[in-house]
């Protein structure tokens, strides 16, 4: 047994973190908040240089062969940069989709243009009601002869308008399991029929509505088993909710640290505003939160890089436990900060707010726990 | 990173489990029914039945651990105590007694002790046959421990103490315990302390029970009157008491085995949840499924520090940061507990109606000290922002 990061870990931590630091600045981040695409091209190009794109991919497809648990170690950096961009949807959520269910020439295919950095892709599987339940997948995709025909519309799509494929979560048959009947399909974005609108959000990260009407999908291309895509779905969400608690705890950790800088160096009343018990006990906690995180966190990795049965419940163990304490560090780091943390000029309100929608993302705290709940039989 | 075990550590395991199935069958029916009446925890029965499973789990050789061989413990490493207090925990089974001497006295002697003190007091430790306690805190020494005012004179080979500790947890069955006086008035506070080993029965030493909230007395105040110590009881040097005292604390605040276990009592929980119908209640899901998450982070988190222990580096902001958290929690879950019970909680034990016997409002009560032993909650605040986080004292 062993908690603490390998060495080639730290080496790729390291190294994200100064090509971070260099490469995506704030004022990047700021400014990708307002751009029509939402991410450099340039940045995308040069991270697939350096592996990341493919980092968790085997390497027949293009990939670096590494872990689940390393491509978190890189997650924790971008969610502590703020990389804008469709990194999460592109690599996690449909990546890791087509890793599990994809046939060999898909995986090929698809696995490899994404590691090299030529291919955007996004998950479309949430629609109005919002949730990530079985029951909550009705846009239809109707059998034809070597083609299925998919009508409906996915919300909170992220990354759509840029993406140029998606996978798409259909229900290709009706019934009362609601877990039997959805397929997924990988759809080429430019397909006659999809309109994608875009959705203006909190924090700028780019959340879309994808319109499908009559869009005819070629057979071949279904990813996995028809009416039998909800086990994969099932798995990527888990990965996906790990991977969303990586990039929040890189991003607590950095409001922690932040935080306790400014409260070394602000004085009032003649002392560092640090060395008030008042702001020290909440750096504690927040600080004990964030402990915490990275605990869950990598535990969770481990579980999935292990392919370990109780990955299930170390996910919403995480995912609740990251909700809450990424929130919280930057609701106390707004707050230490005082009127500065109000400031638009100030980065912070950049982190309070991508807390707010990484709570969301997946299930918020009450949700997790309510699943923790139902797996302990209660 | 790696959260699986070594082929050893599992073998070591089971051998654990070996024992446990052959051994647990001889623990009393009370132990494990819920209903069933138990002895009070202030208890001579208690405190000897506590003994006699000691004594099984010492000729095992599980007991002392992580004590080097050569003091008569295993020379286990730390991921092989977790595996241990992992089994126990699953079996939930009574752990060792005369937790103080082994976790926080006896490290303190192999640490700063003569080769005398370490023959001489090790190996009883072990097995029980000594059982210690610990004198630090005074009337006017709690937090601020250099404070102590217990007065100790030099008189030829022996040393006259004079003065008062209080909150003295298990001194009405101590044999022995560590004790800080006062020996250089002239002094800054923090150097004019020494630590010494006092026998718990010399003439003049006077342990008078307090009762606590639950209504047990597990603490006493221990009084000194012309209390004769000889020189040869001294640890470390004259004045390096507040020293050696601040080593025992840390013994103190990083046991592993109290960051392990949590989830069985949730799973009790959930049990007496049913039982009482509450089960499908939202808000006792959430709660429920919160103190199960917050279990894990103390678990996980304690390993973390751990880890960077085994790895020789010192342990982080995490293990101060588990100590206060876990403490918390221990308060947190048995009021949620109470509040299940709804207008039974107000039940004690031997009372009618009573759920499970009492001992969900025993453990309720008693957790109400467990932010202020071994620390407050507020001062381990303090030590984590002050040393873990780098923040300024003000
Ligand atoms: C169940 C139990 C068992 C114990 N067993 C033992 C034992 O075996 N041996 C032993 O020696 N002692 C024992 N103690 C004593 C324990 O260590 C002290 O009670 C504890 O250190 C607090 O000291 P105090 O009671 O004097 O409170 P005080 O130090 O007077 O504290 C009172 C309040 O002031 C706060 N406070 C004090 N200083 C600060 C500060 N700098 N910043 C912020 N807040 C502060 C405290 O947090 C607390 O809330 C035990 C206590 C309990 C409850």
């Amino acid at each position: 047994m062993n908690f603490e990061l390998g060495e080639e870990q730290v080496m790729l931590k390291t190294s994200a973190r100064e090509f971070l630091d260099k490469e995506c600045q704030k004022k990047h981040v700021r400014a990708m908040m307002d751009d029509e695409k939402g991410y450099s091209p340039e940045l995308w190009k040069k991270m697939a240089g350096l592996g990341w794109q493919g980092l968790a991919f085997p390497e027949q497809y293009g990939g670096v062969g590494s872990s689940f648990l390393d491509l978190v170690v890189l997650l924790e950096e971008m969610g502590r940069a703020l990389v804008p961009g469709p990194f999460l949807a592109t690599i996690v959520h449909t990546g890791r989709a087509i890793l599990l269910a994809g046939s060999e020439q898909q995986k090929k295919e698809y696995l490899t243009r994404i590691a090299n950095g030529d291919l955007v892709m996004t998950l479309a599987l949430t629609e109005e009601t919002g949730g990530i339940e079985a029951a909550d997948i009705n846009m239809k995709a109707k059998a034809a002869d070597n083609h299925f025909i998919i009508s409906g519309k996915k919300l909170f799509v992220p990354d759509a308008h840029i993406a140029d494929s998606y996978v798409v979560v259909a229900r290709t048959k009706g019934g009362v399991r609601k877990e039997n009947g959805i397929t997924l399909f990988l759809v080429d974005a430019k397909t006659k029929g999809i309109k994608v609108e875009m959705l203006k959000t909190m924090t700028g990260e780019k959340l879309c509505t994808v319109v499908f009407d009559n869009v005819s999908v070629p057979s071949a291309n279904v990813l996995g088993t028809v009416d039998k895509g909800w086990p994969v779905v099932k798995q990527v969400l888990e990965e996906a909710i790990i991977a969303e608690c990586a990039w929040m705890t890189g991003g607590a950790r950095w409001v922690l640290e932040t935080t306790i800088d400014y409260a070394k160096s602000r004085i009032q009343f003649g002392h560092p505003i640090g060395s008030f018990q008042a702001i020290q006990h909440k750096l504690a906690n927040v600080a004990v939160e964030v402990e915490g995180c990275t605990s869950l966190t990598y535990y969770a990795a481990w579980t999935v890089t292990e392919n370990d049965p109780n990955r299930t419940v170390a996910a919403s163990m995480a995912k609740a436990w990251v909700s809450d304490s990424y929130k919280h560090a930057t609701f106390e780091g707004v707050q230490i900060h005082g009127g500065i943390g109000f400031t638009w000029d100030h980065d912070m309100h950049l982190y309070f707010k991508r807390a707010k929608h990484g709570e969301i993302a997946f299930g918020d705290g009450d949700y997790h726990r309510e699943k923790v709940a139902q797996l302990l039989k209660m | 990173m790696d959260f699986s075990y070594s082929e050893k550590e599992e073998a070591f395991r089971q051998e654990i489990r070996d024992w446990l199935a052959k051994h647990t069958k001889e623990l009393p029916k009370w132990w494990f029914d819920r209903k069933l009446k138990r002895p009070d925890s202030d208890s001579r029965e208690y405190h000897d039945f506590g003994i006699w499973w000691h004594k099984k789990l010492y000729d095992a050789g599980f007991v002392g651990l992580n004590w080097p061989k050569e003091y008569g413990g295993r020379g286990a490493t730390l991921i092989e105590q977790v595996v241990f207090s992992e089994e126990m925990a699953r079996a939930q089974v009574p752990g060792i007694t005369n937790t103080i001497g082994i976790g926080w006295c006896g490290p303190t002697i192999m640490a700063f002790g003569t080769e005398e003190q370490k023959k001489r007091f090790l190996q009883p430790i072990l097995k029980a046959d000594e059982i210690w306690c610990q004198g630090f805190s005074e009337p006017e020494a709690g937090s601020d421990l250099a404070n102590c005012q217990t007065k100790g004179v030099q008189d030829g080979d022996y040393w006259i103490v004079n003065g008062q500790k209080v909150w003295t947890s298990g001194g009405h069955y101590s044999d022995w315990s560590i004790l800080l006086v006062r020996t250089e008035p002239e002094a800054p506070k923090h150097r004019g302390l020494t630590f010494f080993l006092l026998d718990m029965h010399a003439p003049g030493v006077t342990v008078r029970p307090l009762r606590q909230m639950t209504g047990a007395a597990e603490f006493n105040e221990t009084f000194m009157d012309n209390v004769r110590i000889h020189k040869s009881m001294m640890v470390s040097e004259r004045g390096r008491g507040f020293y050696v005292a601040m080593g025992t604390l840390e013994f103190e605040r990083s046991g592993i085995g109290a960051a392990i276990g949590r989830e069985n009592t949730v799973q009790d929980m959930i049990e007496m949840a049913k039982e009482m119908g509450k089960s499908k209640d939202p808000l006792v899901r959430q709660r429920m499924a919160q103190l199960y998450i917050e279990g894990n982070v103390v678990k996980y988190t304690g390993l973390r520090a751990l880890s960077r222990q085994l790895h020789g580096m010192t342990p982080g902001p995490e293990s101060g940061v588990m100590s206060a958290f876990g403490m918390e929690w221990n308060q947190r879950a048995y009021d949620f507990a109470m509040q299940i019970q709804g207008p039974y909680a107000r039940l004690m034990r031997d009372s009618k109606y009573a759920i499970d016997d009492g001992r969900w409002q025993h453990s309720f009560l008693r957790s109400r000290g467990n932010t202020i032993e071994t620390g407050t909650s507020e001062i381990k605040r303090n030590v984590i922002a002050q040393r873990g986080l780098g923040l300024p004292r003000e």
